[in-house]
């Protein structure tokens, strides 16, 4: 009998890899162990091991071709050759799990870019960056910039990045400025702390902002506050940056927005952008600042792509974007929120509600003046995180709107939050405990009354 | 090849110290006692109602700040905890902006913003006065880390106690500095209580010289109230730090007479104990007496220093009551640049 072999999800977030070389050729006999392929991830290349015994009577999918969804089947094993020519003879029936997308074997980017900000100078050239990209150029051209800079955090280095954001930088600026350190998040960021405020400038990588509550002493007690309570005598020019927010089915303890966490800390500057140029412009921005700043970047948005400005891109901290202009609500949000929010904003367009969306970009200082400029025209606001409701973002937002633009409000802000529950693993609780495009759709038209 | 990791860490609390010159007994005479003098006032003025929160003296420990002071160049690093007033002062801070930011005057360190706790000099590599236990271990570690990015020879010198040597953080800096050789002095002031818990109660491995035996990170045991130890075992662990070797541990024994903080009553040790180590030990005293003895200054000479001593701190007292507070709008300054 024969057995398809699928296209294996590799990593939490995969949806779809590059099928870089088979390593079997049709006919080879293969058995549970051997290597018969490599895939190419976002993150890695792996090697894909047969499990059954029998002959590689088919191969689906040709080596070097891109973006092959999940779940795709990729090759067919058979007991002998006759197997082979009963499945050239017949196609392949689609695999339950595939099903929708069965033909769809090559797909578009995960993300169209979005049209470039009106306020580029004329003339400004973009090339299509993904978010992974465009953090690690922003190290990069600020580590050539700069030799005080340097790259500090578990395996930024050799293993190039555990989610690759930092591949290439050991081979361009060496050991002594990219920096492996061990599983160690209370000492290295400690560590990093006082290396700031001898004068350098750390650029310190959390495999995740989970493990960062590990450090959270040190970045509040020691890099937010040394500046007030040495009278304005000693900085602490440092960027804590990393993957923060739910990825993809990795449970409780490592899905969690810090967005709020740090916003209320004086002291610290806290960014948390959504596409490529916002990345690379603000991490940049956020190097050069002198205060210490938190980064919250996304697993998730790390693969997409957006059109980035060529050439040395800073984006100011502290301000917000008008993404789309519109008259009947405000839409708040910031990174991945935004990609439910412009879905959504999409679709409320095309049921005749205009909103207007901001993206935040950078969440303290927040630029809750642009938030209310819109009001004041809309007079209805809806704020969208992935962040837990109580004492969230939103609720910021909501209470600076009482308390400044209550004569402007016609409705309740309202927020679309996560759920208040820690994140469960079963799929379909997960997708339940985060807010989705029809909540957000469901909110605005509760405050347009529409 | 290294010796092995048992053998590693040595007590010099027996050994002969070096002897000090006629200047350096009279140098660490005046800087202790300055220390001691000017903490004597800051518990009246703590008792006065003039300082506020938490106020932790240093007395019975000056030899230790002094001692590693002598031995240092000017531009290496000193970081501690939140018992910092005689490491300010021992690394050359003015008595009147130390004093001022304990009453919290604008003419203190930090403004009157940041307190007892919390000074720093950069101008006198003091970075502080840190008040969470055993943090400022791998922010010392992280000094280190900066002098050897910059290759500039200088050695940090990250001072903390018995009760932070418990705290995770320190093994985290310990692995850290020992992987990368980092020029770090990682100073245990052992005063024998963390707060009100003993040594002995607290600790599993009471020979704090052995902590970094895991890390293979030499370690030494110093008689903390002699002066001369202190500097002699500071002067091998500077030269071992700067030639590039990695960080050196030292332990030195010495004792707080006071309580923890001001509002501590002390009662987990006894009158006795105390009076013993004053009485037998006192670091100021043993210096006086050497130089009494062998007749290299006069009582004479020796009064007129603690009229000087005295007078500086007199000063520094009336400059801390009679400097204004800081302006309200100092509120809203210096969160961030």
């Amino acid at each position: 009998m024969a057995i398809e072999i699928l296209m294996p999800a590799l990593s939490p977030t995969m949806e779809e890899g590059k099928l870089s070389k088979w390593v079997k050729a049709v006919g080879d006999a293969v058995k549970p162990g051997d290597v018969i392929a490599e895939i190419e991830t976002d993150k890695a290349t792996m090697e894909v091991e047969a499990v059954d015994e029998g002959v590689l009577s088919a191969i689906l999918i040709p080596a070097g071709t891109e973006a092959v969804k999940v779940n795709t089947p990729i090759a067919v094993i058979g007991q002998d050759a006759n197997d082979t020519a009963a499945k050239a003879a017949s196609p392949a029936p689609a695999p339950a799990a595939a099903a929708p997308a069965a033909p769809a074997i090559v797909s578009a980017p995960a993300a169209a870019p979005v049209a470039p900000e009106a306020d580029y100078p004329a003339g400004t050239e973009f090339v299509a960056t993904t978010v992974r990209e465009a953090l690690r150029d922003a190290m990069a051209e600020e580590m050539r910039a700069d030799a005080d800079v340097f790259v500090m955090g578990e395996e930024v280095a050799e293993y190039q990045g555990a989610y690759k954001i930092t591949q290439g930088l050991l081979q361009e600026f060496g050991a002594d400025r990219v920096v492996d350190t061990p599983i160690t998040e209370h000492g290295f960021a400690g560590l990093a702390v006082g290396a700031a405020l001898a004068g350098l400038k750390p650029v310190v990588e959390f495999m995740t902002f989970n493990f960062a509550m590990q450090a959270i002493d040190q970045i509040i007690n020691s890099a937010a506050k040394t500046l007030y309570m040495s009278g304005g005598q000693m900085g602490c020019p440092i960027v804590f940056r990393g993957p923060n927010g739910a990825a993809a089915r990795v449970g409780a303890q490592h899905s969690q927005d810090y967005a709020a966490w740090y916003a209320q800390i004086p002291g610290l500057k806290v960014v948390q952008p959504w596409t490529a140029a916002d990345a690379k412009g603000l991490l940049k921005a956020a190097i050069r600042d002198p205060n210490p700043v938190v980064f919250l970047e996304n697993e998730i948005l790390y693969g997409q792509s957006f059109d980035v400005p060529v050439g040395d891109h800073v984006v100011p901290i502290g301000k917000a974007k008008i993404v789309k202009s519109g008259t009947d609500a405000t839409l708040v949000s910031f990174g991945i929120g935004m990609t439910y929010t412009m879905k959504a904003a999409a679709e409320l367009e095309a049921m005749g509600i205009s909103v207007e969306v901001i993206d935040l970009r950078t969440i303290r200082p927040m630029d809750v003046e642009t938030v209310i400029r819109s009001v004041m025209k809309t007079g209805r606001c809806v704020t969208v995180e992935e962040g837990w409701p109580v004492c969230s973002i939103g609720s910021e937002i909501a209470s600076r709107l009482v308390s400044e633009a209550f004569d402007y409000l016609d409705a309740p802000v309202l927020k679309v939050t996560g759920k208040d529950v820690p994140m469960p693993y079963a799929a379909n609780l997960e997708k339940l405990a985060l807010p989705n495009v029809g909540e957000v759709i469901e909110a605005v038209r509760a405050v347009t009354y529409r | 090849m290294a010796a092995p990791k048992s053998t590693r860490t040595k007590t010099s609390a027996e050994t002969e110290p070096t002897s000090f010159t006629r200047d350096e007994e009279l140098f660490a005479y005046r800087n202790m006692l300055l220390i001691r003098r000017f903490e004597e006032k800051a518990g009246q003025m703590y008792g006065m109602g003039l300082i506020g929160g938490f106020c932790h003296l240093y007395i019975g420990q000056e030899a230790v700040v002094v001692g590693m002071q002598m031995a240092k160049r000017d531009d290496d690093q000193f970081i501690t905890s939140y018992r910092d007033h005689g490491h300010m002062l021992a690394a050359g801070m003015d008595a009147d902006g130390v004093m001022a930011e304990l009453t919290g005057r604008r003419g203190g360190y930090s403004k009157g913003k940041g307190g007892s706790m919390h000074m720093f000099s950069i101008e006198k590599a003091f970075y502080g006065g840190h008040g969470i236990v055993g943090a400022q271990v791998p922010l010392g570690t992280g000094l280190a880390f900066a002098n050897k990015y910059r290759k500039d020879g200088r050695v940090a010198m990250a001072f903390f106690g018995d009760g932070a040597a418990n705290q995770g953080q320190v093994y985290e800096a310990f692995n850290m500095a020992g992987l990368w050789k980092l020029p770090v002095i990682y100073v245990i002031e052992n005063n024998r209580y963390a707060m009100g818990t003993a040594v002995s109660r607290a600790s599993s491995q009471t020979d704090f010289s052995k902590r970094g035996v895991s890390f293979d990170i030499p370690g030494e045991q110093v008689d903390g109230m002699d002066v001369r130890a202190v500097r002699d075992a500071s002067a091998r662990a500077l030269e071992f730090c700067r030639s590039g070797q990695g960080p050196y541990i030292l332990e030195m024994q010495t004792y707080r007479y006071r309580g923890h903080s001001m509002s501590d009553p002390a009662k987990y040790r006894s009158k006795e104990e105390v009076q013993k180590m004053r009485n037998e030990h006192d670091p100021i005293e043993q210096v006086r007496a050497r130089i009494l003895t062998s007749g290299m200054a006069s009582e004479d000479e020796l009064k007129q220093i603690d009229a000087e001593v005295r007078a500086t701190v007199q000063k520094a007292a009336d400059f801390a009551q009679n400097d204004p507070e800081p302006d309200a709008s100092e509120l809203w300054t210096d969160v961030v640049r």
